[in-house]
């Protein structure tokens, strides 16, 4: 099973090594990690997919809890929390298909922020789930690179997860 | 700032500001910190980038034991740790004195001791730059500190120590590290003391009351109760109110080895302990028990044997100081988080006296059936009758041991009634941490008689040590079951290899311990025959200087009872305790080996 997870940590060097360590330490699986500031400089906020039951994700949660420099870490129960991933996509195109990935991109909400004469770099937002099938689509043209910054997650109405 | 309008708040503010800062190096700014946080002693060895530092600790008034490996600093303030509940301190160099450190930071993390290692970084400028003696301590020691530090300013000096201490100390004790780069300890700063203020610390102490009334009432209902009292308890020094629990409910206790001595051995409801060296009827107990109550004891694999049947009956109740423990290897059904010492309190409160019962006739039924047991012999020492004559001469001393045979027949048959009288590698299993540990004991309790019960391969790993204790003059007692082997790695081969004794053999006399013992300006005794053993305890005990004492024992004796590993608690094997010709085949091979060593005339 999957769960997601937001851990709010002290922005300081090595924080995200303690974290990916303790991952690896204890054979938790990571699907995916995503890391950046938050409204208080002080803070970075991660988002972290992980693999595993019940029991996994709350040996998971206690362990991170016990890192000093982690100051908060909650789940997010995927059917109340919104979650966007963004994907950069660099797909071969020439004069021939141009127009086609073009009517693929709008269907898709995507974007095209490069072209060239052989290729167009696709920026892409959405769920894992949208991002699996834009980039499924694409592959009939020939995807030459592809890169995502991995989920992040915030949960939807009034509450907040803050510091 | 008129005085009228200081709030509380201000004046909390000028009360820490009202002590003028101090201008000093970072050096002396590391001596102010440990003086504040009360250490008197630290174990360690310096080195290049630790001179400004070496420089402060000769001026300053803290006892600082130079060690011969940092190993041994980090062991003797492990034990210094355990033997007085206060955060035990070492210190190493940079590169590989911090590395040498790695082991005994480890073994005080696996057994939540609080410890703060201070270790020597090269200049700021020069870290990543592969320099000399360089090496990455606080990347090497992510995983086995509770928390560790690099510092960069001097300024950041007194806040970071204050921090490690706290951290080190409360909640789930464990070691935290404080990487030192020369020019910080260069640097002047103004010192002040500041509060601890940790956004992301919060242990646990209280437990929660709702928890403690459901934990008190599966206690009431229970009809076959175990007391299970790990290490938790003797960190929070929760032994009194363990006593008054389990005696007010007439409950049987048995104690992991980090719990050894929580509760008195000698007392009716004591099972001794536990697990795979374990007794007969503590392992029974367990698997027959509908009731378990957990206190500070993790569920290692060494206790619980094949976890999936291990006490498959039974609720359990896990008390804990750290949450993540709580439901990590066994599931739990009431969870107590929190403080030993305060839940034992509160649940005394809230149970009622039982009178013993069905149950505990049936365990006194298997202490009398299966009591631990040796076979004594007039002609050979028996190690298991070492030990217990140290207990007969010297009761209260605090007993340190290395790691193997030696460390099970200690915690096996001496009478332990203290925990920090008994000081034992635990999680990690170090060999060479009984003899520094115990240097460390008797530095913090010099008026206990300490005696390290090592084997004949374990004494070896740190010996060296034995120059620090004679040069500071600490009279600490080594027993070496001298058994010629690397007993208990050769106790499985015997069992489960068919006895290929694959390098476990050592010989009797690699190297000479008496002439070992003297050549370090300490005292080496010998026994031979039991008839010696006394003697030569009662020598030893009586000489105020350090004392090696040697101690030829059967080479074939084994740690019995045994739950082989993966096995479940109940098929636990009485082994043949002596098989002499097991004896007589390795002193064959030990003289076949000292022949080749020594030549015909060596004998």
């Amino acid at each position: 099973m999957k769960h997601t997870i937001a851990v709010i940590v002290e922005n300081k060097s090595g924080v995200l090594t303690r974290i990916a360590g303790l991952f690896s330490r204890r054979s938790f699986n990571i699907d995916s990690l995503s890391v950046g500031a938050t409204d208080n400089p002080d803070y970075s906020r991660m988002t972290i997919s992980v693999q595993g039951d019940r029991d996994v994700l709350e040996q998971v949660i206690k362990q991170l809890s016990k890192l000093i420099n982690v100051i908060r870490v909650s789940e997010l129960e995927p059917s109340e929390s919104v979650e966007r991933e963004l994907a950069l996509i660099k797909v071969s195109a020439d004069k021939q298909n141009r127009s086609e990935i073009m009517q693929i991109v709008n269907i898709f909400r995507a974007k095209i922020i490069d072209v060239s004469h052989r290729s167009m770099i696709i920026e892409v937002t959405g769920d894992e789930e949208k991002i699996d099938a834009f980039t499924q689509m694409l592959r009939q043209f020939g995807v030459k690179e592809l890169v995502r910054t991995g989920k992040i997650s915030m949960v939807r109405g009034a509450k907040t997860i803050k510091a | 700032m008129s005085q009228g309008l200081v709030d509380k708040s201000s004046e909390k503010g000028l009360n820490a500001g009202r002590e003028t800062p101090r201008k000093m190096t970072g050096a002396q700014a590391v001596l102010e910190s440990l003086k504040r946080e009360g250490v008197e002693v630290m174990f360690g060895l310096p080195g290049g980038v630790l001179l400004p530092l070496y420089d402060a600790i000769y001026q300053s008034d803290i006892r600082h034991i130079l060690v011969r490996h940092e190993q041994g600093a980090a062991h003797m303030a492990d034990g210094y740790a355990r033997a007085t509940g206060k955060v035990g301190v070492c210190i190493a160099t940079s590169g590989p004195g911090a590395t040498n450190l790695v082991t005994g930071i480890a073994n005080a993390y696996m057994d939540s001791v609080p410890m703060v290692a201070i270790t020597g970084q090269v200049n700021t400028w020069l870290i990543g730059k592969d320099a000399f003696q360089e090496a990455d301590i606080t990347g090497i020691t992510l995983p086995i500190t509770k928390h560790n530090y690099l510092l960069r300013s001097a300024k950041d000096i007194a806040r970071v120590f204050r921090e490690a201490f706290y951290i080190a100390r409360t909640g789930r004790p464990g070691p935290v590290l404080i990487d030192l780069p020369r020019d910080v300890t260069v640097d002047e700063v103004e010192f002040t003391w500041p509060e601890v203020n940790l956004a992301g610390y919060h242990p646990s102490i209280k437990a929660h009351e709702m928890q403690i009334k459901k934990a008190a009432k599966a206690l009431m209902e229970a009809g076959r109760p175990v007391i299970y009292v790990g290490g938790g308890v003797r960190y929070a020094s929760a032994q009194n109110e363990l006593f008054d629990l389990a005696t007010k409910i007439n409950a049987p206790v048995t104690t992991t080895l980090m719990g050894v001595g929580c509760f008195p051995e000698d007392h009716p409801l004591s099972l001794g302990m536990l697990g795979m060296h374990g007794t007969r009827y503590a392992n029974y107990a367990i698997q027959e028990a509908d009731l378990i109550l957990a206190v500070g004891a993790r569920f290692d694999d060494r206790v619980t044997g094949k976890i999936s049947s291990f006490a498959p009956h039974a609720k359990v109740v896990h008390i804990d100081v750290d949450p993540a423990e709580v439901g990590k290897n066994v599931r739990v059904d009431i969870p107590v988080v929190g403080d030993a010492k305060n839940a034992l309190a509160a649940l005394i409160n809230e149970v009622r006296p039982k009178i013993k019962g069905e149950w505990n006739e049936k365990i006194d039924g298997w202490k009398k059936d299966y009591p631990l047991r040796y076979i004594p012999d007039m002609n050979v020492i028996k190690p298991q009758y070492v030990i217990e004559k140290l207990c007969e001469l010297a009761p209260d001393a605090i007993i340190t041991t290395e790691v193997g045979q030696n460390q099970m027949w200690a915690a096996q048959f001496f009478v332990h009634k203290d925990p920090s009288k008994f000081i034992s590698s635990g999680g990690l299993g170090t060999m060479g941490y009984g003899f520094p540990a115990a240097i460390g004991a008797k530095m913090g309790r010099p008026e206990c008689d300490v005696i390290d019960v090592a084997g004949d391969g374990s004494f070896l790993m740190n010996s060296q040590e034995l120059a620090t204790a004679v040069v500071n003059d600490i009279p600490v007692k080594v027993a070496v079951l001298n058994n010629g082997c690397l007993g208990m790695v050769r106790q499985w081969q015997e069992l489960f290899f068919e006895k290929r004794y694959s390098a476990t053999i050592l010989g009797r006399t690699s190297p000479d311990f008496v002439k070992l013992a003297e050549a370090y300006g300490a005292v080496g005794l010998r026994a031979t025959k039991p008839s010696e053993v006394e003697s030569v305890i009662r020598t030893a005990l009586a000489t105020d200087r350090p004392v090696v004492m040697d101690f030829i024992v059967s080479p074939a004796e084994k740690v019995s009872p045994m739950v082989p590993a993966g096995a479940t608690l109940s098929e636990i094997l009485d082994l043949e305790l002596c098989d002499e010709a097991q004896s007589c085949h390795l002193e064959k091979i030990y003289a076949e080996g000292r022949r080749e060593v020594l030549g015909q005339e060596g004998f």
